[in-house]
């Protein structure tokens, strides 16, 4: 049995937003959420620069012995999925009655381990650490406390593949779903913006230094990136069968209609054409839909040299003669990491619904490999009923979605 | 440090920590009841002495600080 997979709700804690109508604003106008970060500067990091990411306030929420379980993208994941689920018109006591998961992306919790591991050293003496720290400071932090918070029954798993995290868990959930396995899962994906999360990413020389310009660093596809931007927050999306939406007279906003993955099988950190343009290829394939029905792609594409141009070739090869309108929304988010898959998602859900696609600001002048790709410079008022969405990461993990307007 | 210094900074500290709006416990109130701790959170008690006075409370102790006038009596005894 193949059940149909639907999107009935969505929400973000993003720098663009803590809102959809915020962030759609936000996309639509081209506002970048990047910053210069004068903390980070002054402890050392080579780019200084980041996205501009509030802080959520839990007390009026949840109370402290709850609380201090959760690190700072546990807070930021509590806020997406609180208005998610709001947006979806899941009330918990619909959740409490039935079978609800929970698949979400997150791939580190360095500054919980870090202070724990500190107050350790400091004293030495483990209880030092805290009673939160344990259950901080593991990668499946995020699900274990939404899973408890929101008393989740169903699956309840947390996707670790670097930048394609979430993007993997939403076509783990549709996958199950698809099965009749699941019937509706809380999907999504968190990233912690603290800057200890990525000294060692600031470390390795991938993040852009044009700080003099922090609102123009982060320009996928243009031939002058220098680089990515780190940024954070969370995003979640509520993904369930096409009959179960019906059955509780849930908002039916979009269909997954496939998905798709690879794996390079090569560099830990350089990305090559072959591995992604077969997650392209799965997903076409998965879907069953005519590459042509695709009105809008958006692209992983973070800023660096090596990834962008690969990336753009990869979509060249699978997408042939057709000029399948590209952005990358990182251009205004900077690397939303583990995050990326699922924000970028309701990104693009936000642009399918409102008529538009959202400008890649900074792009200028294609380089030679970019320049196969129409990228679309400044936000233009246009229909379109399906997008592909790509995520790739570290070791070579990819993943491809593909979304239809309902 | 006074002991009447020690009232004031223990509960101070700990209203603020556990999130109870009256700071001003009562001597021989239950700790544990008046502070609401589980088991996981009076493994926080036990940090927060140590990083406010230095002194490492082993679990072994924690049985004797019944009330809050235990506490004071702990701390101002390991001080």
């Amino acid at each position: 049995m193949e059940r149909r997979v639907v999107i009935t709700g969505m929400g973000i804690w993003s720098c663009l937003g803590k809102t959809l109508e915020e962030v759609r604003q936000s996309l639509y106008t081209g506002k970048s959420g990047i910053i210069f970060s004068q903390e980070r500067k002054d402890a050392g990091f080579r780019s200084a620069l980041c996205a501009n990411v509030e802080t959520p306030d839990l007390k009026p929420f949840i109370k402290r012995n709850l609380r201090q379980f959760m690190p700072e993208e546990a807070q930021y994941a509590y806020m997406a999925t609180r208005a998610a689920l709001e947006n979806a018109q899941l009330s918990q006591e619909y959740i409490d009655a039935h079978e609800i998961g929970i698949i979400y992306g997150n791939d580190s919790v360095a500054e919980a381990t870090m202070n724990a591991l500190d107050k350790f050293r400091e004293f030495g003496d483990t209880a030092a650490c805290g009673s939160g720290a344990i259950f901080q400071s593991m990668n499946s932090t995020v699900t274990m406390n939404l899973a408890c918070l929101f008393r989740l029954k169903g699956i309840n798993l947390t996707a670790s593949a670097a930048c394609a995290s979430s993007s993997q868990a939403i076509g783990l959930a549709s996958l199950l779903i698809r099965n009749g396995l699941q019937d509706c899962i809380i999907c999504g994906g968190a990233q912690e913006a603290n800057m200890y999360s990525v000294a060692s990413f600031d470390g390795i020389q991938a993040f852009s230094v044009r700080e003099d310009e922090p609102t123009k660093a982060c320009r996928p596809f243009d031939r002058d990136r220098d680089g990515l931007i780190p940024g954070g927050g969370a995003a979640t999306v509520i993904v369930e069968s096409y009959e179960h939406a019906v059955k509780r007279g849930a908002p039916i906003l979009a269909e997954i209609v496939g998905w798709g993955f690879s794996g390079n099988g090569d560099h830990i950190s350089t990305p090559n054409v072959a591995g992604p343009a077969r997650s392209l290829e799965l997903c076409l394939k998965n879907s069953g839909v005519d590459l042509k029905d695709i009105g809008y792609i958006n692209a992983h594409a973070t800023s660096t040299k090596a990834g962008d141009g690969r990336e753009a070739l990869a979509i060249a090869q699978v997408f042939g003669d057709y000029k399948v309108p590209v952005t990358s929304t990182k251009s205004q988010t900077g690397h939303e990491m583990w995050m990326a898959g699922a924000s970028e998602l309701i990104y693009s859900m936000l642009m399918m619904k409102n008529g538009f696609i959202a400008g890649n600001i900074n792009f200028e002048n294609p380089d030679e490999e970019t320049a196969c790709l129409n990228v679309i410079p400044e936000t233009k008022e246009t229909q379109f009923n399906m997008f592909l969405s790509n995520s790739f990461g570290f070791g070579g993990t990819n993943s491809t979605l593909i979304v239809k307007n309902l | 440090m006074t002991r009447e210094e020690i009232i004031e900074q223990v509960n101070s500290v700990l209203a603020e920590e556990f999130e109870v709006e009256d700071s001003n416990f009562a001597p021989d109130a239950n700790v544990k009841e008046t502070l609401a701790l589980d088991s996981l959170s009076l493994v926080d008690l036990v940090a927060i002495i140590q990083y406010t006075y230095k002194i490492k409370v082993p679990v072994s102790d924690l049985p004797k600080i019944k009330t809050f006038n235990d506490l004071y009596d702990y701390i101002e005894n390991h001080l």
